[in-house]
C-alpha cells in the first residue's frame, strides 16, 4: 500500500464519531471610522500612515518621504519611479532596491493590515527584498475585520497574497522589539483614492 | 532510548540566576500581553468556542479533508507528497533536493522538520539548512534544539547571542547590542536567500476547500524562502488542515494574540500556488499524528495550532527552561505530545505540572490540557513507569491521605520535624520537594485545630 493510502486508512479507521461544523459569524461592532481603526492598529503595529488628496505627485511624495533612497520600483502605473519591473527575470535581480512601491487591493481595520497578492506585487519578492515597502490604499477599501477580509474573493483566486502589517519585525533577543528583521525595514501605507473608481 | 528527567535537567538553568529570572519574566510579560488582547474583544470567549468546535469537526472527517485539500492543490499546480514518518519525510525532501540539484535551502521555521530530525539528515547527506529565523538560526547555530516552538531562543540572554554570533558569524564579541546583532544576522542570511536552490516553510494551517497553505511569521524570513529559489518545499502535519477559508477568520484573529499579543503577526502569507517558472511541492506528514488519533482521551491535542500561551502561563516551564524537557515539545503541550511518541522516554514529563489548570484557560482550541497530563500520570503508573522514590512517596501519600487520623498525626509530626529535623534529613535525594526550594515552616496549629477552636462549637 502507497503510504498515502496507508495513512488515510489509518486517519478513516481512528476518526472519532462525527462532529459538526459551526458557522463563522463575522462579529459585527459599530466602528466610529474604519480609517482611524486601520491607522491606529497600522501604528501600532510599527507602520505609518499618511494620506494623499487624488491627484497627488506620488513620485515627488515618495522621493521627499525617502530622500536617500536611489532605487524606487513601483509595481502600479500610479507611481513611475526608476527601476522597471517588466524587464525582470529573476527575482533576486530586485536586491538592490530601496523602495518598492505596490497598491494594495484592501484594508483590515481590526489589525491595520493590508492585502497585497501576486497581481499587485507583479514580482512577489517586491514586498520582502526591498528595504522599504509604500503601499497606496483607497480608504473606501477597508474591511472591519478579519472576518469580513476572509470573504474576499481574492483568496479563492490568487495563488499567492498576504496580510501585511507594517515592516518585518522580530523580539527574538530579549524581546527587545526590532523593526526591519529580514524582510522590508518600513512600511508606508498612503491613504490615496484608486484611480478611476 | 533513555529516560529524560525533567527536574534533573533543569538543575543547571535554574542555577544561573539572571538567566531564570529574565525568562520567567519575559514568558510572563508574553501572557499579559495575550490577557491584554483576548480582554480586548469582547467575543474572545465565542471564538476559542468555535476554533475548539471547528478543530474537532475537521478532526472527525479528517481523512475526506486531506483528500479534498490534495486534489484542490493539485488543480492548482502543486505536487502533493505524502509520508508515514520522520524517515520518509527526509528522503523525499533530499529526492527533490537532489532531482534540482539544491546543496543549499533556505528554511523558515518548523517544528515538523524538528520532530523529523531533518537538519541533520540533510547535512549529512552534502546539503546546507540555513535556518532564517532569527531565534532558529542563533539557536542552530550554537548546535541547541529550540527552547520555546515560538521564540527559540528565549533562554538565552543578549550576551549568549553575542558569543554564538562572534563564534559563527563573525561578529564583535564585545557588542551585545540587540539592533546590531539582529542586523548582522540580517546581511549574513540575505545573500543565502538569493543563491539557494531551494526554500522551505512548515504551514499554520491548510485549507481543505482552496488547497491553500497559510504561513504566520514576523520576520519576513518566510517569504524570502517561498519567492526566490525555483524549489518551494512545504512541511505540513496532517492535522494542520481546516475546511474553509473563512475558518481562518477564527484561527489568524487568535494565533499571534495568543502567542505574543500582538493582533496579528506581521506577515500572514497564503500559497495556493507555485508562482510563474517555480515548483511548489507540500509534504503531508504523519508521524504518529493518525494513531493519536484514535487515542480517546489524547486526540484532542491534535487541535493545537502551536501559539505557545500554555508554555508562556506555565510556572514549571518559566522556571526550568524549554530545553530540560529534552524533546521537540515542551512546556505543557509538549507534555502532553511527547509520551505519544515515546512513553518510557518522556514518562517524567507529566509529572513537571502542579496541574494548576491555567494552561487550559489560556488555550485559543480550548485544549484540556491539565487533564490530559492526570492521565498521562496514570497510564505511567499503571504501566510500572514511575521512579522508586516517587512511587514509595505515592504510596505512602496514598495511604495517609485516605485516613483522616493517620493524616492528622502525620501532619503534627511533619511540622514538628521540620522545625527540628537536621537539614540532610530534609534536603536528600529521597525528598524531591526539597530540591531547588526551600519546605516551607511548619506550622504551630491546623486549620481543622483552628476550625474547632472558633466555629467548631455552635
Amino acid at each position: 500500500m502507497s503510504s498515502r493510502d496507508e495513512i488515510l486508512a489509518r486517519v478513516r479507521g481512528n476518526q472519532p464519531s462525527s462532529r459538526p461544523l459551526p458557522a463563522v459569524p463575522t462579529f459585527d461592532r459599530a466602528l466610529p471610522s474604519l480609517v482611524d481603526a486601520f491607522k491606529g492598529n497600522l501604528e501600532r503595529m510599527g507602520g505609518a500612515f499618511l494620506e494623499a488628496a487624488a491627484g497627488t505627485d506620488l513620485d515627488a511624495l515618495i522621493r521627499k518621504t525617502f530622500p536617500k533612497a536611489k532605487v524606487v520600483c513601483s509595481a502600479t502605473p500610479e507611481v513611475a519611479g526608476n527601476r522597471a519591473l517588466q524587464s525582470v527575470k529573476a527575482p533576486a535581480e530586485l536586491e538592490d532596491v530601496d523602495v518598492g512601491v505596490v497598491r494594495g487591493r484592501f484594508g483590515v481595520a481590526e489589525t491595520g493590515s493590508v492585502w497585497l497578492s501576486q497581481a499587485e506585487f507583479k514580482v512577489n519578492v517586491l514586498g520582502f527584498l526591498s528595504q522599504h515597502l509604500v503601499v497606496l490604499l483607497d480608504s473606501r477599501e477597508i474591511v472591519p475585520n478579519l472576518h469580513h477580509a476572509y470573504r474576499q474573493r481574492g483568496f479563492f483566486e490568487t495563488n499567492y497574497c498576504v496580510l501585511m502589517t507594517g515592516p518585518s519585525a522580530t523580539a527574538d533577543i530579549e524581546g527587545v522589539l526590532i523593526h526591519g528583521a529580514q524582510g522590508i525595514r518600513s512600511l508606508t501605507v498612503i491613504a490615496v483614492p484608486r484611480p478611476g473608481v | 532510548m533513555k529516560r529524560v528527567d525533567h527536574a534533573e535537567a533543569s538543575s543547571k538553568f535554574i542555577a544561573a540566576k539572571e538567566h531564570i529570572e529574565f525568562h520567567d519574566m519575559r514568558l510572563w510579560d508574553l501572557r499579559l500581553k495575550r490577557d491584554r488582547e483576548a480582554n480586548a474583544l469582547p467575543e474572545w470567549e465565542q471564538l476559542r468556542s468555535l476554533a475548539s468546535a471547528v478543530k474537532e469537526h475537521t478532526l472527525s472527517h479528517l481523512a475526506d479533508y486531506l483528500e479534498q485539500f490534495e486534489s484542490r492543490a493539485t488543480a492548482n499546480g502543486m505536487r502533493v507528497h505524502w509520508a508515514r514518518d520522520g524517515a520518509e519525510h527526509n528522503q523525499i525532501v533530499f529526492d527533490l533536493l537532489s532531482s534540482h540539484g539544491a546543496r543549499t535551502l533556505v528554511k523558515s521555521k518548523s517544528m515538523l522538520t524538528d520532530e523529523c530530525a531533518m537538519g541533520p539528515f540533510l547535512e549529512q547527506r552534502g546539503v546546507e539548512v540555513i535556518e532564517t529565523d532569527l531565534g532558529e538560526r542563533i539557536q542552530q547555530l550554537d548546535k541547541e534544539p529550540p527552547s520555546h516552538i515560538v521564540v527559540p531562543a528565549v533562554h538565552k540572554l543578549r550576551g549568549d547571542v553575542a558569543q554564538v554570533f562572534s563564534r559563527t558569524i563573525g561578529t564583535d564579541p564585545k557588542n551585545s547590542d540587540v539592533a546590531y546583532l539582529a542586523e548582522s544576522q540580517r546581511r549574513h542570511t540575505r545573500p543565502y536567500y538569493l543563491s539557494a536552490g531551494a526554500g522551505m516553510t512548515g504551514a499554520n494551517f491548510a485549507v481543505a476547500e482552496t488547497g491553500t497553505f497559510v504561513v504566520c511569521t514576523n520576520e519576513g524570513n518566510a517569504d524570502l524562502s517561498a519567492n526566490l529559489p525555483k524549489l518551494h518545499i512545504a512541511s505540513i502535519g496532517i492535522e494542520k488542515m481546516i475546511p474553509r477559508i473563512e475558518d481562518l477568520g477564527v484561527f489568524v484573529r487568535m494565533l499571534s494574540r495568543s502567542a505574543l499579543g500582538s493582533p496579528i503577526t506581521q506577515i500572514t502569507s497564503h500559497f495556493r500556488g507555485p508562482r510563474e517558472g517555480a515548483e511548489m511541492h507540500v509534504i503531508l506528514v504523519d508521524n504518529g499524528r493518525s494513531e493519536r488519533l484514535g487515542m480517546a482521551d489524547f486526540w484532542y491535542s491534535l487541535k493545537c495550532i502551536r501559539c505557545g500561551a500554555c508554555m508562556n502561563t506555565c510556572p514549571v516551564y518559566r522556571r526550568s527552561g524549554g530545553l530540560s524537557y529534552g524533546a521537540t515539545y515542551s512546556g505543557p503541550i509538549g507534555v502532553i505530545i511527547d509520551p505519544a511518541f515515546d512513553l518510557r522516554k518522556y514518562s517524567s514529563l507529566p509529572f513537571a505540572s502542579t496541574l494548576n489548570g491555567s494552561c487550559t484557560n489560556v488555550c485559543p482550541v480550548k485544549i484540556n490540557i491539565h487533564e490530559q497530563i492526570y492521565k498521562w500520570r496514570q497510564i505511567i503508573n499503571e504501566r510500572n513507569m514511575l521512579p522508586m522514590a516517587k512511587k514509595q512517596a505515592m504510596r505512602v501519600a496514598g495511604k495517609v491521605l485516605a485516613s483522616p487520623k493517620i493524616y492528622r498525626a502525620a501532619l503534627q509530626a511533619a511540622n514538628a520535624g521540620i522545625e527540628y529535623l537536621p537539614r540532610f534529613m530534609l534536603y536528600n535525594p529521597l525528598n524531591a520537594w526539597g530540591r531547588q526550594r526551600e519546605v516551607p515552616k511548619g506550622r504551630k496549629s491546623s486549620f481543622r485545630d483552628w476550625y474547632l477552636k472558633n466555629r467548631g462549637k455552635k
